[in-house]
């Protein structure tokens, strides 16, 4: 079906669907028709900014979406363990079963095995609507691995979203067996558009038989992934681009890459911070390169935000992860589990449940949208953040205690913003393990003025106030951003009747080092 | 002489695999094997072993003394 069926199709079936979907698509996440300016996302502009077929690609994407990260699951199978360059953040050694990062799974798979393990989970978790191959190598340092398991999954598993994530060296030779494949969504990760600068992330690349080091190697990387992109985004398929920040060596050059990318038509920019913790074994775990702070990564987000959409739910998993963002069931699925499990693939039942899903978005946007109107008319230049402990739907549905990670809303009069998410679950951290995991929680949070929960217990309740962070109850199992904009409203009228002065919070820390999931 | 691969450091990525001009790499054991009865340092294909341009750990495709020097037919 092309574009303009679909459109012609909607418009006839179901009016008041695409004017609700282009109110989900004005929230993060969503996209740009490349082009000029900025896209789509936050603005008010018209169903116009964000055509039919490009929503129709991202929104059961979790990695492409923001609102649909709440709703659908995502897996990653660990098909390509080849990579033809070396970066200094990464060390794919190192793996702890209980450690959640790029570049790291427990076990490889053959394109069968692949190819049996989605089946299953697919069985299992119907909203799991997207396969990613993403190493533990690169992709396409693996070709026949990747392209192998992409046509076993596209023959028996249809409905599931195939996308790939690269470092962009051989991408160019294989844009046209991408687009072969159907593959709508391509991430590549960008760190520079400078050589001198690539040259402090990339010891070496291997290009065309020879290992390239230096300035040299750092020139055929960018170059490579510059054509790459311009490649993919000329035969309409959505780029995202990934950089991670590093302080102090391309912090202040991801700018220059944000325009770079966004000229060239990439759909999200995703920057993340710098994993680098020293028993990861890496360069710059081993050099003692810090990672940014929240503030500092919010920051350089907002400051591109101005030129193009930027990702800011990124959960950096595992190239083995199975689930929603933020949660991990490859547990569940390990080669001996899938290979003994009968798996019944059902279409249809897939259907229905994404279906139901689709109700449950539809009903939080129209909550949302009526609470923001009594935002209407409120003038406040106050600009505050809020974290949220939930499990996903978009409600306010974890207990403090039992929260892993905190989601991150910017409160305004303009509405809710999601700006990001805080990992808090207890980390090895070189032997202080035992380390008290409140004050874990609230050096993760310490710049948000009120933290949403379903539940939490009297003790850490006033110890979040002493810290000045108020803990929030009273919306338990209510739409976040509903409740995010009514708390706030009340915020402000306690502001302005003189009850409550308004502070500025301080900076808070982004978790480093490898996870406890029994945490 | 030919090229060996220590196991003990192999994290059997396969990136070799596929960039020996001799097919002499094979997995075995959970880590990659190179046969020095194909293997020719690359020699007659490229400058470079490419085992050892392409391995991401350093030190680990490294030349055997233990085999005679590789000798290109002339």
């Amino acid at each position: 079906m092309d574009g303009l069926a679909q459109q012609d199709g909607s418009a006839v079936s179901v009016p008041n669907v695409g004017e609700i979907m282009q109110q989900i698509a004005e929230h993060k996440g969503c996209g740009t028709s490349g082009g000029s300016g900025k896209a789509s996302c936050g603005s008010g502009a018209g169903a116009g900014d964000l055509p039919t077929e490009i929503w129709e690609k991202v929104k059961n994407h979790p990695c492409y979406s923001e609102e649909a990260h709440h709703h659908y699951a995502r897996m990653h199978v660990a098909v390509a363990p080849a990579c033809n360059i070396q970066c200094n953040y990464c060390n794919r050694k190192y793996d702890c079963a209980n450690e959640s990062r790029p570049g790291v799974v427990s076990e490889k798979l053959s394109p069968e095995q692949a190819a049996k393990k989605v089946l299953a989970v697919a069985s299992t978790i119907p909203q799991m609507t997207v396969l990613g191959i993403a190493g533990p190598g690169d992709p396409l340092a693996n070709p026949e691995k990747t392209f192998k398991t992409f046509e076993l999954i596209a023959k028996t598993a249809p409905d599931i979203k195939l996308c790939l994530s690269t470092n962009g060296l051989t991408l160019p030779d294989h844009v046209d067996t991408i687009a072969g494949f159907n593959v709508d969504h391509v991430t590549i990760t960008i760190n520079m558009v400078d050589p001198e600068i690539g040259a402090k992330i990339y010891p070496w690349v291997f290009y065309k038989h020879k290992r390239y080091t230096g300035v040299e190697a750092a020139k055929i990387l960018t170059d490579r992934q510059m054509l790459g992109l311009e490649m993919l985004t000329e035969r309409g398929i959505l780029c995202k681009v990934n950089s991670v920040m590093i302080p102090g060596v391309n912090d202040k050059h991801l700018v220059e890459v944000n325009k770079a990318v966004k000229s060239r038509g990439a759909f999200l920019h995703n920057i993340m911070p710098l994993i680098s913790a020293p028993e990861h074994g890496t360069v710059f775990g081993l050099t003692g390169q810090r990672g940014p702070s929240a503030q500092e990564l919010k920051a350089l987000q907002d400051s591109c935000e101005g030129e193009m959409n930027m990702m800011r739910h990124c959960r950096q998993c595992r190239a083995d992860a199975v689930g929603l963002l933020g949660e991990d069931r490859s547990a569940e699925f390990t080669t001996d589990k899938i290979m003994a499990m009968e798996v019944n693939y059902d279409l249809e039942s897939r259907k229905a449940y994404q279906a139901q899903v689709e109700e449950e978005r539809i009903a939080k946007v129209v909550a949302k949208q009526e609470e923001l109107s009594t935002l209407a008319g409120e003038m406040s230049d106050i600009k505050l953040l809020v974290a949220v402990a939930t499990k996903g739907s978009g409600l306010i549905n974890e207990h403090f205690g039992h929260a892993k990670e905190f989601q991150v809303y910017e409160l305004s009069t303009a509405g809710a913003k999601f700006v990001g998410h805080r990992r808090v679950d207890l980390y090895c951290q070189g032997g202080f393990g035992d380390e008290d995991s409140l004050e874990t929680v609230i050096r993760a949070i310490n710049d948000c003025h009120a933290v949403f929960v379903a539940k939490i217990g009297g003790c850490p309740k006033g110890d979040l106030q002493k810290a000045g962070i108020d803990p929030v109850d009273q919306y338990a199992h209510e739409f976040i951003e509903k409740s995010a904009i009514a708390w706030f409203k009340a915020y402000l009228d306690k502001v302005n009747s003189g009850e409550i002065e308004h502070v500025v919070r301080g900076d808070a820390e982004i978790r480093q080092g490898a996870l406890i999931s029994a945490a | 002489m030919t090229l060996k691969i220590i196991a003990s450091q192999c994290t059997s990525c396969s990136a070799c695999e596929p960039e020996c001009p001799n097919v002499a790499i094979r997995e075995k054991n959970g880590t990659f094997i190179i046969d020095p009865k194909k293997c020719t340092e690359c020699i007659g294909h490229y400058d470079v072993p490419q085992c050892a341009a392409v391995c991401p750990v350093d030190d680990t495709c490294v030349i055997d003394t233990s085999y005679p020097r590789y000798q290109p037919a002339v």
